[in-house]
């Protein structure tokens, strides 16, 4: 049926599967540091909380060690994480699937067929608003895992959803 | 459909002759049930009480109370099955309505405690795969005859089962109860898998429940344990046995009174098991010595089986067999969520029923590829990687805690064990697609196979690791909305991985697949 399989058992070179084609706003870079940022920022503060509260223990030195070590640790996340990721966050949707690629340590790819998507929503958190950037969601029937897009413009965003809605209407089935 | 009542604003639209009511020797069980639940308060009445004097009264108010609250149960509860759709109200003060179309009814459980088989009484849950845990038992009758149960369990499972015969839906509407067409039975218990009872560990959980609340009785009762300490020394001195000697002797008694617990329950809980395939379109699990239990599920919502083998029936060659159903998760216990296809049993008759359920051979028989030496190195990489933790911690303890500084000691036995794990973990690794079914294999604790429809499969996702990808490796997960939702097949190959889901699956991954020196699409 598909051009890309031939009938025979012993495809002449090995497959691959190609990410999705599209990245997500390169905003998303800026707003994956921020978020991370907080982090860093919270547990700094807890550290010179210890620090404060333990100055008199002749230990000094080994506290501004540690502070300056999750500096650091703190600034290459800061740096690598936000690029990695963005570098690695796609997504794809044709009239048949939705693909997504996400993660950076870890990666995921995940494929759904359009006829057993249950529901797609958009989500904005307050840091995302900021950035102009929408989070879109599509579930199936199963509960391991909705397929996620972090990190896309607004306007993108929403154009997604409404194609996807409009595939969703041409199927049929109960989607399990 | 236009009489299809919507609500609670229009019962009166069904005249009340369609309601059906629980049985009234229900009225029976629920006084008894409640004032045996109540006993501990009862009798807490009656002590509390009888300083004043007024012990016995408190005690039949309370009594009273109970006996009123199962009466008002009966009056309040009523069923019926109408216009496609299973209906229940109950509540006296909160009135309440569940109203469920009959499509959504996944299985019929029917059970009964030995309280219910003495008065003819059944207790009926009709499972609708809703994910909300409250909403679990909204459809649970308590109390009707066994009669009414097979009628209502008829009603709600085979009159939707043959929507294809249009004159059928009357036929058993005009028979009445059960015409009953034809049953093959896929499985018997035989006495002899009472065998198995020791290898389940099941009463592992119960000897340690009845340890527990003796524990609780010996401290309630204040018994002094450095005293208790001292008695024992004595009592050890007296019989004139070493330490070791005690202690390898109560661990054995302790593993022959978990032996006998584990069987106790494998009879009481599995006792006259019987899986049956209805005319119908419906697989029937009966089972139980005192209380007993009957499932039912549609063959339609059936998505695959999983044959597990924990590692202790491992050694005595037997395996379990659950289903696969869309809308029954995977549950925990003996009865697995009420999945269960058969019970612990010789591993054979386990595959023998895989292969009855399935209607095909080839997914149970089907020999499975192996995912290859980096898989494998990766076994053992990521044991060591666990030992050495635990390692690291053994030596903290030992440094930091003078009585346990021989814990260090237990490192070298756990590599061991770790090394024939990650051994046997990587056996157990396979998969392989037979007919229509993606078949996948793993663990080694418990070791599972599950044949997976690929028209169940709802998606892929594929996992990788950092060092998944620098191993050229890929866990492929198909996703469904049937038992655990996920099938991973571990640490496969990427190209293998991409093999197996294009095949399960065609038109889903052929747009994204390149070949290697085509011009990237």
């Amino acid at each position: 049926m598909t051009d890309a399989i031939p009938a025979g058992e012993a495809p002449p070179a090995p497959l691959q599967l190609r990410p999705p084609r599209h990245f997500v706003s390169p905003r998303a870079i800026w707003y994956w540091a921020l978020r991370a940022l907080f982090g860093w920022i919270v547990f700094a503060a807890l550290q010179v909380g210890f620090l404060v509260v333990n100055s008199d223990d002749g230990a000094l030195q080994w506290h501004v060690a540690a502070l300056a070590a999750t500096a650091v640790v703190a600034a290459i996340h800061l740096v690598v994480m936000p690029q990695w990721r963005f570098r690695v966050h796609r997504w794809e949707a044709t009239p048949l699937a939705v693909y997504t690629q996400v993660g950076w340590f870890s990666q995921q790819r995940r494929i759904a067929p359009i006829s057993r998507i249950q529901t797609v929503d958009t989500e904005r958190g307050p840091l995302e608003q900021l950035f102009g950037l929408s989070n879109v969601r599509v579930t199936t029937a199963s509960a391991a895992g909705p397929l996620k897009v972090h990190g896309l413009d607004r306007q993108v965003a929403q154009t997604l959803v409404d194609d996807l809605a409009r595939a969703i209407e041409s199927t049929r089935g109960d989607a399990t | 459909m236009t009489t299809l009542p919507q609500g609670e604003a229009q019962p009166a639209a069904v005249a009340d002759d369609g309601w059906r009511r629980l049985s009234v020797r229900m009225l029976l069980v629920h006084p008894v049930r409640e004032v045996v639940r109540l006993f501990p308060l009862l009798v807490g009445v009656l002590f509390a009480g009888s300083s004043t004097g007024r012990g016995g009264l408190w005690a039949l108010v309370g009594t009273g109370i109970a006996i009123s609250l199962g009466v008002l149960r009966w009056f309040t509860t009523s069923y019926q099955v109408a216009a496609e759709r299973i209906q229940v109200r109950r509540g006296l003060l909160r009135r309440e309505l569940v109203s469920v179309s009959l499509d959504r009814v996944r299985t019929v459980d029917i059970s009964a405690s030995p309280l219910h088989r003495i008065l003819g009484l059944v207790r009926v849950n009709v499972g609708t795969g809703l994910s909300d845990r409250k909403s679990e038992n909204a459809l649970q009758l308590d109390g009707i005859s066994a009669a009414a149960a097979e009628r209502l369990r008829d009603d709600v499972l085979r009159r939707h089962a043959a929507p294809a015969v249009a004159g059928a839906e009357e036929a058993v509407a005009a028979a009445g109860p059960a015409p009953a067409p034809a049953e093959t039975v896929l499985a018997a218990a035989s006495p002899s898998w009472v065998g198995y009872g020791p290898f389940t560990l099941s009463g592992f959980l119960t000897v340690l429940f009845v340890l527990g609340f003796a524990w609780r009785i010996v401290s309630e009762a204040h018994l002094d344990a450095e005293r208790l300490g001292e008695t024992t020394a004595g009592y050890l001195r007296l019989v004139g046995l070493p330490l070791a000697v005690e202690l390898v002797g109560l661990a054995l008694v302790l593993l022959a009174v978990v032996a006998i617990a584990s069987t106790v329950g494998y009879v009481l809980a599995f006792w006259g098991f019987r899986l049956v395939r209805n005319g119908g379109g419906s697989l029937q699990v009966t089972r139980g010595l005192l209380s007993t239990r009957s499932t039912t599920l549609e063959e339609r919502r059936l998505r695959g089986v999983e044959i597990s083998e924990p590692l202790l029936l491992r050694f005595a060659r037997g395996a379990r067999c659950i289903a696969v159903a869309t809308g029954l998760r995977v549950g925990r216990g003996a009865e697995r969520g009420g999945t269960l296809l058969l019970p612990p049993a010789p591993g054979d008759e386990a595959r023998r029923v895989a292969v009855a359920v399935l209607g095909s051979a080839d997914p149970v028989t089907a020999p499975l590829v192996p995912h290859g030496p980096r898989a494998h190195r990766r076994r053992y990489t990521r044991m060591a990687l666990a030992w050495a933790v635990v390692t690291v911690g053994l030596v903290v303890v030992s440094v930091a805690l003078p009585p346990l500084a021989w814990a260090w000691e237990l490192s070298p036995v756990l590599l061991a064990l770790g090394l024939a794990l990650a051994y046997d973990r990587y056996r157990s690794l396979g998969h392989t697609l037979a007919g229509r079914f993606l078949v996948t294999s793993w663990g080694s604790l418990v070791r599972r196979r599950c044949m997976l429809a690929t028209e169940g499969i709802i998606g892929w996702n594929l996992e990788r690791s950092f060092f998944q990808r620098r191993a050229g490796l890929v866990t492929l997960v198909a996703t469904t909305a049937a038992g655990r939702q996920r099938y991973a097949v571990q640490d496969l190959p990427m190209e293998e991985a991409l093999r197996v889901a294009d095949a399960a699956l065609p038109d889903l991954l052929a747009p994204f697949l390149v070949r290697e020196g085509d011009a990237p699409a």
